[in-house]
């Protein structure tokens, strides 16, 4: 309908392949510009410099008896912290560890392969102290303690039950509740993160 | 729109949703094959570049909104988070913020270049109206959004505009109360601005639609202002001007890269940068640039409800333009007399704008009383008598006749 | 006869809309005048100076930080990307010698520990009320930002070629200006009680700062000299990184995407021509 649309079909047939060339190289580097530019807004959403900067709480721990709980916020995550009794400790250890459904110690202070025996759950020195992120792992309800069939933690959303070493023995949870990176500083206190 | 399409759906899918939502050729008989006239010039490219930086600020802000708290003891610092921690927190906030000042050049452009060309004349009235209607909006957008960062300027702006309405009789003061929702500007202000700031956006774009539609209705004017008579007048949309739209956005875009990388404050105020204190008025308030000619008509008026009506009088008198200028002929180009006093109503503004960043005092209000006499003389004066008694060149008679006109002279 | 005419236009187009620009920069209020002063962080390129940077903290931190707060930044910028270039090391033993309230703790109480690198400066007074109470009533600002919340007015016509010179250093060179600027005042002055004679001061020529620096006040260690000026320059320095921490990136970004838009405009320019190539416009 335009003489100028000829001109778009088939002209230039001397030097058709510059004209494709530009075309392409245009087309290609505009390419390039969304690709990059769409790069920042998408970053913008993962967590910012404040959110990595890995705050730690000081947790005072004098007060926990053996036998009780307690839980503090950590990274805006419940954390629990447990003197475990003589007889919770001698339960997880009845264990063997091939008897369950997650065999790694899924503990941030040792080696990612380490297993899930009792005192890769607590600590060296500190078995007593059980303390782990409160979250279940299978959609991140917060566990109910004292309670399941193993005498540890139970979750009601989807009924995953844990031992009292914190490791998933029956349920959808997939693996042991998560030990956060700590370690005990002088008087009684233990730093989370 | 879609009457110009020469679109025929070939496969069965696009067959098939044709005859239930012909979206596909409304869309290439709006931004394919409609036809535009060919003689378009590069001052045509910024209706689509203004497009282009509303849509930038609608994705920025967005954004924005996912790390702002909009509450006036964290605001504040929520902005200064986006800045500091956010990923790439800082290159969003620069593009906004800038964003605005380049969302105003490209309609202030657009919307002279709608002036010397004639465009707002019949029967292009709906589109001129609605644009200005745009204007409008987008103005009180820009206001609302230079409150939320919540500093100095933020507050005492707010405090000053807000108040503009107790000027009204007998009313005045409910409507500035209802306005802050307390007694002073405040955190429900805060609160009331950034919801309208989210929702405007999205109006501004629904009526863009609607002004495009409306000239997609009549034809694009240009810059000869004959209506296009046969088909040697106009090209169709595509390749042509979607190729030349593009490129005059990309170097649009490194004039706005130019201030957002290495003059992101240039268009700010520094007291913007201070937290809003209720107790401390900073020593000089001023709006942002863009409204620096209707603050001075503003200030020209020595009368609290009469200057408030000479500023408003002066976006109202845009709206009926089209019935101002009693001229015939649309474009510039064969008025010569019209010429003259185009830029003359350009070095006006431009003026208004200088006075209203000068303090209210000596000689800065009496040229604020001069120009902006000047200013509404243009519209209620100039444009209706000129158009009666003006002697215009001689009109071509088609697009192809004006453009063959000025090649032959340059050969 | 067409083309100059839009020559013509768009030149002059091109004067509204730059002057347009320029509205703010025409502010009223006729300021102290600012020398302009050499910046490792100015133009395009510009990158700040990590030396500098950490001996303006030094000067903050001696000098400073007993009257002004800087409570948007944390410890732990010092050792990020663009800044003065601590290692996390020295900024975790630099935290440790602030003491930080926190809590509550499992009583409810408030307790003190020692200043980790995610926490950011305390400030020497709780609130407004109680800086002004120990300062005669003035008020020390936090500077977090002070080298963007302060800029004298340039002025016709320095402020259009400010836009092609890039300046935006109003702010650091406003704050060398102030603290180089006490003397003596001349004769006719009248100093109010608790105030001094300052001419860059922005609004007036006396304020409720005293002067802050002496020559030999902060003990450099990098042989840099020991004197006001450099005092002003480094603290200058360091108040920009703190009130624009991505700078660097911001102009390196800068860089790579004014390149990348002038090849794309480039391409774009001649595709449009080949288009546009054989119809009469």
């Amino acid at each position: 309908m335009f003489r100028e649309d000829a001109t778009l079909e088939h002209t230039d047939t001397a030097e058709p392949t510059r004209r494709d060339f530009l075309y392409i190289a245009t087309g290609a580097v505009g390419a390039v510009g969304v690709g990059a530019l769409a790069w920042p807004f998408i970053h913008q959403m993962n967590p910012d410099a404040s959110a990595l900067a890995l705050a730690s709480v000081e947790v005072d721990v004098s007060a926990v008896e053996v036998g009780q709980s307690i839980t503090v916020t950590w990274r805006g995550k419940p954390v629990f912290i447990r003197q475990r009794t003589e007889k919770e400790i001698a339960e997880a250890n009845a264990v063997p560890i091939s008897d369950l459904p997650d065999q790694f110690a899924r503990n941030a202070n040792l080696e990612d392969g380490a297993d899930a025996s009792d005192v890769n759950r607590s600590s060296t020195g500190k078995e007593a102290w059980l303390v782990m992120v409160g979250i279940c792992t299978h959609l991140g309800c917060v566990p109910l303690g004292e309670a399941g069939d193993f005498g540890g933690w139970f979750c009601p959303c989807h009924g995953s039950h844990y031992d009292t070493a914190g490791r998933i023995r029956k349920g959808p949870a997939p693996e042991n509740m998560l030990v956060p990176p700590y370690q005990f500083a002088e008087n009684d206190t233990i730093v989370v993160g | 729109m879609a009457g110009h399409s020469t679109y025929e759906p070939q496969s069965a899918p696009a067959k098939w949703l044709e005859r239930r939502l012909p979206v596909i050729s409304l869309m290439r008989g709006s931004f394919v094959d409609f036809p535009t006239p060919k003689n378009l010039n590069y001052w045509w490219t910024f209706g689509g570049i203004a497009f282009f930086v509303l849509v930038v600020q609608i994705v920025t802000g967005i954004v924005l909104v996912m790390h702002y708290t909009p509450n006036d003891t964290m605001a504040f610092a929520s902005v200064e988070h986006i800045m500091r921690d956010v990923n790439y927190g800082w290159l969003m906030r620069y593009l906004h913020a800038n964003g605005a000042s380049m969302f105003f050049i490209a309609v202030y452009i657009h919307m002279f270049r709608g002036m010397y060309y004639g465009s707002y004349k019949e029967p292009r009235e709906i589109s001129w109206i609605l644009g200005v209607l745009i204007f409008l909006i987008m103005m009180a957008t820009a206001f609302m959004g230079y409150v939320l960062p919540w500093g100095q300027m933020s507050l005492w702006g707010a405090t000053v505009i807000t108040n503009l309405f107790s000027a009204i009789p007998l009313v005045g003061e409910s409507i500035t109360t209802w306005l802050w929702g307390g007694f002073s500007v405040g955190n429900p202000t805060l609160n009331r601005f950034f919801s309208l700031h989210y929702l405007l956006p999205f109006v501004l774009v629904g009526i863009v639609i609607l002004h495009i539609w409306a000239f997609h209705t009549t034809g694009n004017n240009n810059p000869a202002g004959v209506d296009p008579k046969s088909e040697k007048d106009t090209l169709p949309f595509h390749p042509y001007y979607t190729m030349k739209d593009l490129l005059a956005i990309v170097v649009f875009m490194i004039f706005f890269s130019w201030f957002v990388f290495y003059l992101p404050n240039y268009m700010g105020h520094p007291d913007n940068y201070i937290e809003a204190n209720p107790m401390v008025t900073p020593a000089h308030i001023v709006p942002e640039w863009y409204f620096l000619p209707f603050y001075a008509i503003l200030r020209a008026v020595p009368d609290k409800l009469g200057g408030v009506i000479a500023m408003f009088g002066a976006i109202a008198v845009l709206f009926v333009l089209p019935w101002l200028d009693t001229s015939k002929v649309r474009s510039a180009t064969f008025r010569p007399v019209f010429k003259v006093f185009f830029w003359l109503f350009a070095f006006y503004s431009v003026m208004l704008g200088w006075l209203g960043a000068m303090p209210a005092e000596g000689i800065y209000v009496i040229l604020s009383r001069v120009f902006t006499v000047l200013y509404f003389t243009h519209f209620l004066v100039i444009l209706p008598v000129l158009g009666l008694i003006e002697k215009t060149k001689k009109v071509p008679d088609s697009i192809n006749d004006a453009v063959l006109g000025k090649t032959g002279h340059a050969a | 006869m067409m083309k100059n005419l839009m020559f013509k236009s768009a030149r002059a187009l091109a004067v509204v809309a730059g002057l347009a620009v320029a509205g703010p920069a025409l502010a009223a209020g006729d300021g102290p005048h600012v020398e302009k002063q050499p910046w490792s962080f100015a133009g395009p390129f510009g990158q700040f100076d990590k030396p500098q940077v950490q001996r303006g903290f030094q000067v903050y931190k001696e000098v400073c930080s007993s009257c002004h707060g800087l409570s948007l930044v944390s410890f732990r910028n010092l050792a990020e990307a663009g800044g003065p270039g601590f290692s996390p090391d020295e900024v975790k033993a630099l935290a440790a010698e602030y003491t930080i309230e926190d809590g509550p703790d499992g009583e409810g109480e408030m307790f003190e520990r020692d200043g980790k690198p995610f926490d950011k400066f305390p400030s020497p007074f709780a609130n407004e009320q109680a800086a002004r109470a120990s300062n005669n009533g003035a008020y020390p600002p936090d500077l977090s930002l002070m080298a963007k919340a302060r800029a004298v007015t340039r002025g016709f016509p320095w402020f259009v070629l400010d836009i092609a010179t890039m300046y935006q250093e109003n702010g650091p060179d406003y704050l060398y200006g102030l603290l180089t600027g006490y003397h003596e005042a001349p004769e006719g002055v009248e100093v109010p009680e608790g105030q001094y004679y300052n001419p860059n001061f922005i609004s007036g020529t006396t304020l409720a700062m005293a002067p802050p620096l002496f020559d030999e006040a902060v003990e450099y260690t990098d042989g840099s000299p020991m004197t006001v000026d450099q005092y002003a320059r480094d603290v200058s320095a360091f108040l920009m990184w703190t009130a624009e921490p991505h700078l660097e990136a911001r102009k390196q970004i800068g860089f790579g995407v004014m390149a990348f838009l002038i090849l794309f405009a480039a391409l774009l320019y001649f595709t449009k021509r080949k288009i546009w190539s054989k119809v009469d416009h």
